[in-house]
């Protein structure tokens, strides 16, 4: 460490600019995992809050839009509520609508039909709970699109009109559009594009979207069995989130400009440690030449890449999180978190080291016999 | 830390370092270089014993095997035949790693133009070997003791590209004895400098083999600077021919 902490300091324009290159990375690559997680929360918030393990789909419902084809039936909720292992088994509905409120803005609303009193049922953390047919709870996202309490909220088309009881303390938002609990049999109505006057099917009154299941505590529910019993395909929440609208296409997409991000950091960081040695092989080989074993040698560049990775990933987390502050007001879905920000940081570092480990190990090639003689 | 009054007889321990000092011995010491068609015996049977306290000096035209047997004496290499011997220890019987370790505790080095490491500061320079040798029973020597030794400590601040060449031969020669060595290797000193500085170090390269008891191997083209020497070998085509004492 002695030599290489000196060199940093000797050579600290040509480590500060390969550095820079490594901040610059750190700070794109904190701006993609803020907006990777805001895109993941806006995607999936709803879902990930609701108190679930599982949605059991109609059989055979395609995956990637589960939530807008699927409809399952009371025998297929029946059937689930006799599992073993199963605390809760409630119908959940889902749709889509555009609406107006009645301050005149229009919003759309992804509407969750759930039976008041259940375990589906929100907690309001501004007015009250699910009761009315008419009353509903909107995600504490919707009152930035301008609704509240007491609103009401027609829905296009067929004109239903619904009233804001609620509103709820988390973000609740579904393929980036918010939440609003409605009462299950209003739901349903909806659901079958039936107006308040319109008659509907006697059947779609027992429909659902999907069965939204609850194992008990510290069992693992067997998903495959229930599916048989019940003729449904059953998809735990977190793989329930590639159902929801768009969500495996965004992420995929952020996750490819990572690894790509990871690839070019490790590619810079061994690039330079490459022409560093090399320029600096005359030296190296006079260090073999008095003595300096391989292991110290190499000990020496790693250290001195990690100091540069880490003082470089710091600086550059640190401008990424202050940029992030700055974006994440607007319109841009943004969230920080410190997990996803530590693991992605780690992994630059990590590969950032790799690069270097690649470029470094050139050093103990070094023929000590280059110190003597007079060419340089 | 002494390393004033120590006689220059082989059979005399370094009151300051551990282990015997007996110097240099090589015996029938046979190098190759190349393969096939281009194989070139570098060194050709060479035997030379060279004591604690000598200074011998080895001249020859170029491409005749001198650097050769530096990288030989200075463990950098291994003979093809023959014994190299460094106070009794056979260095064809080490390891790559414990050669690169016997460099580290018994032998000095230096180099053409100094060949000092340009991020560091001289004093730097002599605390690199403190560094690398750390955990070794050595007799280490004080680094600015050492520089005031060799009238470099007013400019222990300093980096090699603020030296002149013969001062950064000086620091060079200071670095080879920090670990009080049983054997100073000496490339071309003189090659960069000047005639009053090369008699300046050539001058110190004598008076440190004498006071730090160390055999010295210096090669030189430089015929001036052989009246330092205490013995002078010539090298033709890889054979050492009659050993002379300076004129």
């Amino acid at each position: 460490m002695f030599l290489a902490l000196r060199e940093l300091r000797f050579a600290r324009a040509r480590f500060t600019l390969m550095g820079g290159v490594v901040a610059l990375i750190a700070v794109l690559m904190v701006l993609l995992s803020g907006l990777s997680s805001g895109l993941v929360n806006d995607g999936v918030s709803g879902l990930k809050n609701l108190p679930v393990t599982a949605f059991a789909f109609d059989e055979g419902t395609k995956t990637d839009a589960a939530f807008s084809r699927s409809v399952v039936d009371t025998a297929q909720m029946d059937a689930w509520k006799a599992r073993p292992g199963v605390a809760e088994a409630e119908p959940f509905g889902n749709v889509l609508v555009n609406a107006r409120s009645s301050r005149g803005v229009p919003i759309d609303l992804a509407l969750f039909g759930v039976t008041p009193g259940s375990f589906l049922a929100p907690v309001a953390a501004e007015g009250g709970g699910l009761a009315a047919p008419d009353g509903i709870v909107v995600s504490a996202s919707a009152t930035d699109a301008g609704l509240r309490v007491g609103d009401t909220v027609t829905l296009d088309r067929i004109g239903t009109r619904l009233t804001v009881v609620g509103v709820t303390a988390d973000q609740y938002t579904f393929g980036h559009v918010d939440v609003a609990f409605v009462p299950l049999d209003t739901w349903r109505r909806i659901h079958a594009g039936a107006g308040p006057d319109d008659q509907v099917r006697p059947e779609t009154l027992t429909e659902a979207t999907a069965v939204a299941l609850k194992a008990e505590d510290k069992t693992t529910l067997d998903l495959a069995a229930g599916d048989k019993a019940a003729g449904t395909s059953a998809l735990t929440l977190a793989a329930s989130f590639a159902a929801s609208p768009g969500y495996t296409a965004e992420t995929s997409t952020l996750n490819l400009i990572q690894v790509f991000l990871y690839a070019i950091s490790a590619l810079v960081v061994g690039a330079f440690f490459t022409v560093w040695t090399i320029q600096r092989k005359h030296e190296l080989a006079v260090l073999r030449a008095m003595g300096a074993s391989k292991p110290y040698m190499l000990r020496d560049g790693l250290f001195q890449a990690l100091v540069v990775l880490l003082g470089a990933t710091a600086a550059g987390v640190l401008i990424g999180v202050g940029l992030g502050a700055l974006i994440s007001g607007g319109a841009m879905p943004f969230l920080l978190e410190a997990s996803a920000v530590a693991v992605a940081s780690a992994l630059l570092v990590a590969l950032g080291l790799v690069g270097a480990a690649a470029a470094i190990v050139r050093v103990a090639a070094v023929d000590p016999l280059a110190a003597l003689g007079g060419h340089r | 830390m002494n390393h004033t009054g120590t006689t220059t007889s082989p059979s005399t321990t370094d009151p300051g370092g551990p282990g015997e000092r007996s110097g240099l011995a090589l015996s029938g010491v046979t190098l190759r270089l190349g393969d096939g068609d281009s194989l070139v015996t570098a060194l050709d049977a060479v035997d030379l014993a060279v004591r604690p306290g000598e200074f011998v000096a080895v001249v020859g035209p170029s491409g005749a095997g001198k650097s050769s047997l530096l990288a030989v004496a200075g463990a950098l290499t291994t003979p093809d035949e023959g014994t190299v011997t460094i106070d009794g220890r056979d260095i064809g019987a080490m390891s790559e790693a414990e050669r690169a370790a016997h460099r580290r505790h018994h032998i000095g080095f230096v180099f053409q133009t100094g060949n000092l490491l340009p991020a560091l500061t001289v004093l730097d320079q002599l605390r690199l070997v403190t560094h690398l040798t750390r955990g070794a029973d050595l007799a280490r020597r004080e680094p600015r003791e050492l520089l005031e030794e060799v009238g470099m400590a007013h400019k222990a601040d300093r980096r090699p590209h603020q030296l002149s060449g013969g001062e950064r031969q000086r620091v060079g020669i200071a670095r080879a004895l920090m670990t009080t060595p049983s054997l100073l290797l000496v490339d071309e000193p003189t090659a960069a400098l000047d005639r009053a500085r090369s008699h300046e170090v050539v001058s110190l390269l004598a008076r440190e083999t004498k006071r730090s008891a160390v055999a010295t191997v210096m090669v030189t083209h430089d015929h001036d600077v052989l009246a330092h020497c205490d013995r002078i070998v010539e090298m033709t085509d890889g054979r050492l021919s009659d050993q002379t004492a300076p004129a």
